[in-house]
């Protein structure tokens, strides 16, 4: 195990020399994107404010950075780039399909209440 | 491994036990597929909030209204710097314990020592903020009136900023005590009442012209819309039935009840799992003392452990982007 770990990350863009420099340059990688997170959501520049596909594109580019920093601890924290393919999909597709999936379910039905709601049907505010 | 697993004597055959095509000891494996069912729980939690939010995603509270305060930066109006601290702590601690991981894999014991130390500490930091973020929370801030359709109402000066029920409201003497088990049935009691009664906000709210009230609606740029002088007055007087100072699991001075229940349940069952990591990484950072793992010859268990520890922090990860950030 030792000598197995893969040492580069972003696609070959950097390379590391031994696994504990590797281990700081992703520390250093998600500190990046956290300070960024909490940045825009201190800020909320007004650019990022427009809807795309039912939700405001700084929340969209918050779940992306999110997304990212999962990839990274998963990947380089948790050893999973080390591990073999099988091991990898068996538990990152079991996952993220059934996590998917109940978001979406979720979401649609909370926003189809909501509609319920706000056109009036049920009165919920007395 | 080899002191706990039992060979069969067959190990070259493809079925014969002892086979590990994913290149992975059963104590891993099971550690990953663990981690797989623990976070369809997470995300189960996550989902229910991201109902409740799109259920009302015209109502739901601010977060950064919300989360504004930093210890010892007593009533600076701070969003997200203390929660950011956690998050670098957490993220931190997984480093250390990556860091001991890869010293087991050299072998080198006081390293892992050393870096399971510090893993602890960070554990152990981050509960004790989160402790604190809790006791903040319930304690609550400006105070709110809860009306009879259950939204809170909240006050605001001429120039839209907060104003708490203590600058603004005399409390009188009321005939109403707390009603204590001891002074009736003894199955009946009450938590204690809250500082005022909404008669003595009403009488504070026309005493003071210049505060306004403040609902939970959001306009179209995202801010809570305040009522003009004659509104708040009468929306106080027709719907205002109970004070609420704080947030627990019936109310919540900052919004929907179903925020703080959200809250009180997934950061509260996060830190539960922080809690065990750190409960774990102690019993490791004993054995790594005690020499059981140099005289195995591995430093599985570290990894074992760290994997759970990692998990901890994608967690939070998560969890601070959904109820921090979005």
């Amino acid at each position: 195990m030792a000598h197995a770990h893969k040492l580069e990350i972003l696609r070959g863009l950097v390379k590391f020399k031994s696994n504990t420099q590797k281990i700081w340059g992703v520390l250093v990688l998600l500190s990046i994107i956290t300070a960024v997170e909490v940045v825009l959501g201190i800020y909320k520049p007004e650019m990022f404010m427009g809807k795309v596909i039912g939700m405001k594109l700084l929340n969209w580019i918050f779940i992306i950075l999110t997304l990212v920093k999962a990839y990274y601890i998963t990947w380089d924290f948790m050893h999973m780039r080390d591990e073999t393919s099988g091991l990898r999909r068996a538990v990152v597709w079991t996952g993220v399909f059934l996590i998917c999936y109940l978001a979406f379910i979720l979401l649609t039905e909370g926003d189809y209440i909501q509609g319920v709601y706000s056109s009036g049907y049920i009165k919920s505010d007395f | 491994m080899n002191t706990t697993v039992v060979n069969t004597g067959t190990e070259g055959k493809t079925w014969g036990g002892g086979n590990e095509p994913l290149k992975a000891s059963y104590g891993k494996m099971m550690m990953w597929f663990f981690i797989v069912s623990d976070a369809l729980t997470f995300s189960g939690f996550l989902a229910a909030y991201g109902f409740s939010r799109f259920k009302f995603i015209g109502t739901w509270p601010i977060a950064d209204e919300v989360f504004t305060h930093v210890p010892f930066l007593h009533g600076q109006e701070l969003p997200m710097i203390y929660v950011a601290f956690m998050t670098f702590v957490l993220i931190m601690s997984s480093v250390t314990m990556v860091l001991a991981v890869d010293a087991g894999h050299h072998m080198k014991k006081s390293k892992v020592t050393f870096y399971m130390f510090l893993t602890i500490i960070g554990g152990l930091i981050f509960v004790g903020s989160q402790a604190w973020e809790w006791a903040t929370f319930i304690q609550g801030d400006y105070g709110a009136v809860q009306t009879k359709g259950g939204n809170i109402l909240q006050f605001v000066n001429a120039e839209g900023e907060r104003v708490a029920l203590r600058d603004f409201v005399v409390a009188e003497h009321s005939e109403r005590t707390t009603h204590e088990n001891k002074n009736g049935l003894w199955f009946v009691g009450e938590s204690s009442l809250p500082t005022y009664t909404v008669e003595e906000v009403v009488k504070g709210l026309e005493s003071h012209s210049d505060i306004l009230v403040r609902t939970q609606t959001l306009d179209e740029h995202g801010h809570k819309t305040v009522l003009t002088r004659e509104e708040s007055l009468k929306a106080l007087k027709t719907n205002g039935k109970m004070v609420v100072e704080g947030a627990n699991l019936h109310v919540n001075e900052y919004g929907s009840p179903l925020f703080a229940d959200f809250f009180f349940f997934i950061t509260g069952f996060h830190g539960f799992h922080v809690f065990s990591g750190v409960v774990l990484n102690i019993i490791i950072f004993f054995n790594v003392i005690l020499g059981t793992y140099e005289r195995r010859g591995s430093y599985e268990m570290v990894e074992k452990v760290g994997l759970y520890w990692h998990f901890v922090d994608l967690v939070w990860v998560f969890v601070f982007t959904f109820f921090y950030l979005v």
